[in-house]
């Protein structure tokens, strides 16, 4: 029987949502996501031909408002809770010049 | 653990009624759930955050303002504890994560505001499993909640904090969020009142997202009466949450009283037995409510929601992908927790790797991937189009019944640590009350009967989206039928 996912993938997925994994915890997360989908495969197995897709219990029509100020948060109450900021923006380690 | 509050304390109608009346103080009031709270916190852990001096400060000025002939609103005095995904402006707000360990939100959310509006008193922040992620409330950053009722078992979850706060006589109303059922099956295993408000009914503004088209806002309480005057409250249009809905709801309590007479009551079968898991006894205590209401007038019938059979693997496919993106925001930069990394992107891994704990790591995990080139149609699209027969077979089943009826949790409360090894195990506590949540339709849990070992068990009752006048009018039957019988 083939696993439902690799170690590989899991791997793969984790350096997706910015989350670093040790071996062990590589293992363990395989392991777990592996019974997960495991389950999943009695919705994987269904034929559901032409029927449209739900993403939302309800219609949504978009929503929209007068062009008018608003109210609004005070920047420096914002920045106050930042991590670290700088002439009233938040501060990030350099970007330009940044390898990919 | 023997509840000490006195009777009289329990209802928040009576509180508001007493307060108003200058026949009680809110602040003698308040100090009465302080002083349980001072009794029992150290046992149970309810609370991420009691808040002592601001709820006294807060409980002089209802005072005051009730000796100077103002007219206070229906919660006046009334103290309320708030799940700690809720945003309460220069209050600590963690969703029991390491990533927002100290964070203190610069807005109040629309639900804490109308809360505040309608005089309510602000006790404390509960804990919860962390990002609402759990059945058990064990996976908080801060440590598990206990169960009243019995310590060495938990509370369920994700809103255990909101649940057992009730249950153990620390507030006499709190509140949750329930995306999967974590207000329903929490309140089922502590033995209070529990509610998941139609989709749209209460505004999310100021909710931390977990999964943003399944995820409201509800709240717990000692009877079906003060679950109806609180979600009055909370419920109605915001304009700053797109997805609440603007036509009004007819009145929750107009109607509490007129019993069952003549409605159509459908049983799920496939949560009777259909699904394997749910104990026996849960469905033959189910049974009893369904007699109760039979007595009462109602017709009862078995009926079938054939695509419950596959609404776990579709919820744990759908709530861990709306996870990963919602989730996407806690990178370090504007708010909660940041470890240092030379650069950005290291900066981010660094964050999420420390800030999160692991069922959060998982459900992102999970979510990347059913999103992911290649695996998007098999499983998210799979379970979206689930989720649409899901709700063809509601609107059939409707279209001859008025209400439905099954368990609102597999089991009594379990013991700590008992479901922790494996994922799956835990997920199974999910699967009476998670189709309510992938249509968008409102639910209550009542608390009706003991098991054998002693513990709470509560029942669903279900209702077509807005007509909650009816789910609370059906829950009160059952409420006031229980205590005829004691």
């Amino acid at each position: 029987m083939t696993e439902p996912i690799s170690e590989e993938e899991v791997a793969h997925v984790a350096h997706l949502a910015r989350l670093r994994l040790s071996d062990q915890e590589l293992e363990i997360f395989t392991r777990q996501l592996g019974a997960v989908l495991e389950h999943a495969k009695d919705v994987e197995a269904l034929q559901l031909d032409g029927i449209e897709p739900m993403s939302h219990p309800f219609p949504l029509e978009n929503v929209t408002r007068e062009d008018e100020v608003g109210e609004m948060l005070e920047r420096e109450k914002v920045l106050d809770q930042a991590p670290a900021a700088e002439d009233g923006r938040f501060q990030v380690p350099q970007i330009l010049g940044e390898q990919p | 653990m023997s509840p000490s509050v006195p009777d009289s304390f329990v209802t928040a109608e009576s509180i508001s009624e007493k307060v108003k009346s200058g026949e009680w103080s809110a602040v003698e009031i308040l100090d009465k759930y302080l002083s349980q709270i001072e009794q029992h916190e150290s046992e149970v852990h309810a609370f991420n955050t009691v808040l002592e001096g601001e709820a006294r400060a807060a409980a002089r000025e209802t005072d005051k303002r009730v000796a100077s002939g103002e007219t206070l609103g229906p919660l006046a005095g009334v103290p309320i504890a708030v799940k700690d995904n809720l945003c309460t402006k220069g209050i600590r707000t963690t969703a029991s994560s390491r990533i927002l360990e100290n964070w203190k939100p610069p807005y109040d959310a629309t639900v804490v505001q109308k809360l505040f509006s309608a005089g309510a008193t602000l006790i404390g922040k509960t804990n919860m499993d962390e990002f609402a992620m759990g059945s058990s409330t064990e996976n908080s950053a801060f440590g598990p909640t206990r169960n009243p009722h019995d310590l060495s078992c938990v509370p369920g979850g994700s809103s255990g904090g909101s649940a057992a706060a009730v249950a153990a006589g620390f507030a006499p109303i709190s509140i949750g969020s329930d995306t999967g059922g974590s207000i329903r099956q929490p309140a089922s295993l502590c033995g209070v009142v529990g509610v998941k408000p139609t989709y749209g009914g209460v505004s999310r503004y100021g909710l931390l997202a977990f999964a943003s088209s399944l995820d409201q806002i509800g709240p717990f309480a000692n009877t079906v009466r003060d679950a109806a005057i609180v979600h009055e409250v909370i419920g109605g249009h915001d304009p700053k949450d797109s997805t609440s809905i603007s036509e009004p709801f007819p009145s929750f309590l107009d109607g509490l009283d007129h019993g069952v007479e003549g409605l159509k009551i459908g049983i799920i079968s496939e949560l009777m037995g259909g699904i394997e898991g749910i104990s026996p006894e849960v469905i033959g205590k189910t049974r009893e409510a369904a007699s109760v209401l039979s007595a009462n007038g109602a017709l009862i019938e078995e009926v079938s929601i054939p695509a419950s059979l596959y609404c776990l693997s579709s919820y744990y496919l759908i709530a861990p992908a709306e996870a990963s993106s919602n989730l996407s925001r806690y990178d370090g930069v504007r708010y909660g927790l940041r470890v240092q990394g030379e650069t950005l992107a290291e900066m981010n891994i660094n964050t999420r790797t420390n800030g999160f704990g692991n069922e959060v790591k998982r459900r992102i995990m999970l979510g990347t991937y059913a999103l992911s080139a290649g695996y998007y149609d098999a499983y998210y699209g799979k379970a979206l189009k689930v989720r649409r027969l899901l709700a063809q077979n509601f609107d059939e089943v409707y279209s001859k019944f008025d209400v439905l009826l099954s368990p609102t949790s597999p089991c009594t409360a379990f013991k700590l640590g008992e479901k922790t090894s494996d994922p799956m195990t835990m997920y199974v506590n999910d699967v009476c009350t998670i189709p309510s949540n992938l249509v968008g339709h409102p639910a209550i849990s009542v608390p009706f009967a003991s098991g054998n070992d002693g513990m709470p068990i509560g029942v669903q009752i279900l209702v077509p989206p807005m007509q909650e006048a009816l789910m609370y009018r059906v829950a009160s039957t059952l409420e006031s039928a229980k205590s005829n019988e004691q």
